[in-house]
């Protein structure tokens, strides 16, 4: 149904230098001061070269850093629990209504509690961005499970396997997708959760920190805007790898799934 | 269903979250410590200090509110449109897509700076915030709720000729609006989030000023009143929206046993 | 009966239909669904296209109705060339249940056709009514799709189809989703709407019974690259019954001739040419 690929590429390429175009007639023309919105083109530039600035990088790994850790631990607890919750009635039953008591709290809202409770720390950062990515991987890993096709259950227990054995052989892979997805939406949050507290709680590590200092007074705008660019480049690098992942290790579910 | 298995459901249902509940005011009670105090203290504040206070409502609960609904109705009014002109045309999805996705993918606390930068910190910041937040979910949901009609009833429509604004009022909109409807829900969450951040850093009132405030004074009671506060926030929303999407989508519980 | 139906002197063919010839895809070897299909449909007409599965039935009747452009050959509606949907076309598809539209009630649904022909609300809601009628379905009005039947949602699609008052109407493999008994009596339902308005129909299906049974004539299909194997004139008594027409042995000669075709078709299948 779209266009092959390199009609695609263009257009897409050419839609960027549109908007990238628009962006640079704006601050060009000095709408605003420029001290607040330099060109766009010198911003690229900054960006450049930030990304070869060993000071800078550090701050994205430290984001990093707490990003996968939050994430890792999210899935080690959400994957497990979720699984329990989902394959038993009863579990399911007596939990849900504690897990949608706390899932409306805003895990930012957080951020302060976690900041009296465990201080400003690195373990508080991933702590808070565990949280936040819990709840994706638990919902999707538990819909994955309900969603586990009954008759592909009922035979392999009819050709006498147990019950964990059922579980790794039909109900796990069949709920894996939906799993992946969980931890796909949940990368997203982390990466919000661990701005965001780099943000809010100071410290002088991350790059939230790191762009707070620079939109300080008497900074330069333009490493503000850069610091922006690459973090917009995080966030899509790292969803267009889970994209590819989930394309790779599922792509007969999305067959089966649209036949 | 008998009156013992509703009870017994009910039980199972509750009795976690109720244990849960009780264990903790027993500790607390028994022990208290400093950062966690016991819910019965935690509600009395949620009441006393912010569902029963004027001065919290109309100083800080309303302005939040206000501010939320005002960034949500905007992003959603330029994410539907937006969303479903891209939907419909092959071509300038292709041309928008690539750059939709690098923006929507820059997380809004790091947009902060840049919004208090360029807006200050005053309301416009706030509500461009919320709006730039909002706008990707509907933006992504609409398009994709576009471009699934089925095409049998686009050649349905086609074949009777019927016009341009009927099919999009009667046909593509309606067959669209589950998956507009799931977009909704996720912005409402996005909505939350980002009125919260927005008002944490550099602002003169609001529920996440009132957070931070109480954070900063080490007022542990107020901060998770204000949690609490949040959370029956983001409930009662979703509810709402819940009742207006059974409303708009009644069509729908019997058009699904349709396809089976 | 059918000359009363049918204008006295306008004998020109309702539809013409020269060379037709589709290929899917752009590329040169892309298969071939149909390969120089001609045939005409006289006025009042009710013309039966039968073929064996995959045999380009549906991608004929869709260049038929100017849903897809034929890679070559021409097709005349009354006279007029159709490069793209005809005026005064109706189509009933196959699948009842996602060509409704689930959010509208059935008359909203029969109703949306006509929105644009500029009638007025009365005119509309009289046409819709009766349509409704005469499918059986005068209560249903404010129900919505979900809440029938099967077999009562393609009456809905049908109904839909008369309220429009086509000059043509397609219908493609309309019965095949609906049980025996059901598909009886709608085949009954649309002969005799057929005869009340004097339509013209081209309707498509696999069944050669239900072929046989409802036409004034069978074209017979070859698999693909289709062309027309055969073209039979169905010379059996109207009225047609369920049982006394299926009883007769004209019937199952002619059922014979048509199953033959389909399973053997003659080894150099001519363009046949219609009458």
């Amino acid at each position: 149904m779209s266009s092959p690929f390199p009609t695609r590429a263009l257009r897409g390429l050419a839609g960027a230098a549109v908007l990238f175009a628009l962006l640079e007639a704006v601050t060009r023309a000095h709408i605003v001061d420029p001290t607040y919105l330099p060109p766009a083109s010198s911003v690229l530039a900054t960006t450049a070269t930030l990304l070869t600035d060993p000071g800078f990088l550090a701050q994205v790994g430290a984001t990093l850093a707490a990003w996968a850790v939050g994430l890792l631990s999210a899935v080690a607890i959400g994957v497990p629990l979720g699984i329990l919750l989902g394959s038993s009635a009863r579990w399911y039953a007596a939990s849900i209504t504690a897990i949608e008591f706390v899932r409306p709290v805003p895990s930012v809202a957080l951020i302060p509690l976690a900041i009296l409770l465990l201080g400003q720390d690195l373990d508080m950062k991933a702590a808070l961005v565990a949280f936040a990515s819990l709840w994706p991987v638990l919902f999707n890993t538990i819909y994955g499970m309900h969603e586990v096709d009954p008759v592909a259950r009922d035979t392999a227990r009819a050709f006498g396997y147990g019950r964990l054995a059922v579980a790794r052989m039909v109900a796990l892979p069949s709920a894996a997708p939906f799993i992946y997805t969980g931890i796909r939406v949940a990368a997203a949050f982390a990466l919000i959760l661990a701005v965001a507290t780099e943000l809010i709680a100071g410290g002088s590590l991350g790059l939230g920190a790191w762009m707070a200092r620079m939109s300080e007074t008497g900074v330069d705008r333009r490493f503000l805007y850069a610091g922006i660019v690459v973090t917009g480049l995080l966030g899509l690098v790292i969803n267009a790898a889970m994209v590819a992942a989930e394309r790779r290790l599922f792509g007969w579910h999305h067959r089966v799934r649209a036949a | 269903m008998t009156a013992r298995r509703v009870a017994d459901r009910a039980a199972l249902r509750l009795g976690l979250l109720a244990g849960l509940i009780v264990l903790w005011q027993v500790a607390t009670t028994a022990s208290p410590h400093v950062f966690f105090p016991p819910p019965s203290v935690i509600l009395g504040r949620l009441w006393d200090g912010w569902l029963a206070s004027p001065a919290a409502v109309s100083g800080h609960l309303l302005p939040s509110l206000a501010r939320l609904l005002a960034g949500w109705l905007t992003a959603i009014a330029i994410g539907l449109a937006v969303g479903t002109g891209v939907g419909l045309s092959r071509r300038l999805a292709e041309l928008v897509e690539p750059s939709a996705q690098f923006l929507r993918s820059i997380p809004p606390p790091a947009l902060i700076p840049l919004f208090i930068v360029l807006l200050g910190i005053g309301d416009a910041m706030k509500i461009a915030m919320i709006a730039f937040g909002v706008v990707w979910p509907v933006f992504v949901n609409t398009i994709d709720g576009v471009r699934s009609v089925d095409p049998l009833q686009l050649d349905t429509a086609r074949a009777y000729r019927i016009g341009r604004r009927d099919r999009l009022a009667l046909i593509v909109l309606p067959s669209a609006a589950p998956r507009i409807f799931a977009g909704l829900r996720i912005s409402l969450s996005v909505a939350v989030i980002v009125m919260v951040l927005s008002e944490m850093v550099a602002t003169v009132n609001g529920v996440g000023y009132v957070l931070v405030n109480a954070q900063h004074a080490f007022r542990s009671v107020d901060v998770w009143a204000t949690i609490v506060l949040l959370g029956v926030i983001g409930y009662s929303l979703n509810l709402g929206l819940g009742a207006i999407e059974a409303r708009v989508l009644r069509w729908q519980g019997g058009a699904m046993r349709l396809g089976t | 009966m059918s000359e009363a139906a049918s204008p006295p002197a306008d004998r020109t063919p309702l539809l013409e239909v020269a060379g037709l010839r589709h290929r899917y895809g752009r590329h040169p070897a892309g298969r071939v669904a149909i390969d120089d299909v001609s045939f005409r449909v006289a006025r009042g007409e009710f013309l039966a296209i039968v073929g064996p599965s995959g045999s380009g039935k549906t991608t004929l009747l869709r260049c038929v109705a100017g849903l897809v452009t034929p890679t070559s050959g021409s097709i005349r509606l009354d006279g007029h060339p159709v490069s793209d949907v005809p005026e005064k076309l109706a189509i009933v598809f196959q699948d009842y249940s996602r060509s409704l539209f689930p959010w509208l009630t059935v008359r909203a649904n029969v109703e949306m056709p006509l929105r644009r022909l500029g009638l007025t609300r009365a005119g509309r809601t009289e046409r819709i009514a009766r349509a409704l009628a005469e499918v059986g379905l005068a209560q249903t009005g404010a129900l919505y799709p979900w809440q029938l039947s099967g077999g009562m949602q393609q009456r809905v699609a049908i109904a839909r189809a008369l309220a429009f008052e086509p000059a043509l109407l397609l219908m493609d493999e309309p019965f095949g989703s609906v049980d025996a008994q059901t598909r009886a009596d709608l085949q009954d339902m649309i002969l005799e709407v057929w005869q009340r308005h004097g339509s013209t129909v081209l309707f498509v299906t696999h069944d050669i019974d239900e072929a046989v049974y409802l036409g004034d004539r069978v074209l017979v299909l070859s698999p693909p690259p289709a062309r027309i194997a055969r073209e039979i004139a169905i010379d059996l008594e109207r009225p047609r019954d369920q049982i006394a027409t299926r009883e007769q042995r004209r019937f199952a000669e002619l059922r014979a001739a048509v199953a033959r075709l389909i399973h053997r078709p003659p080894p150099d299948a001519p363009t046949g040419r219609a009458g």
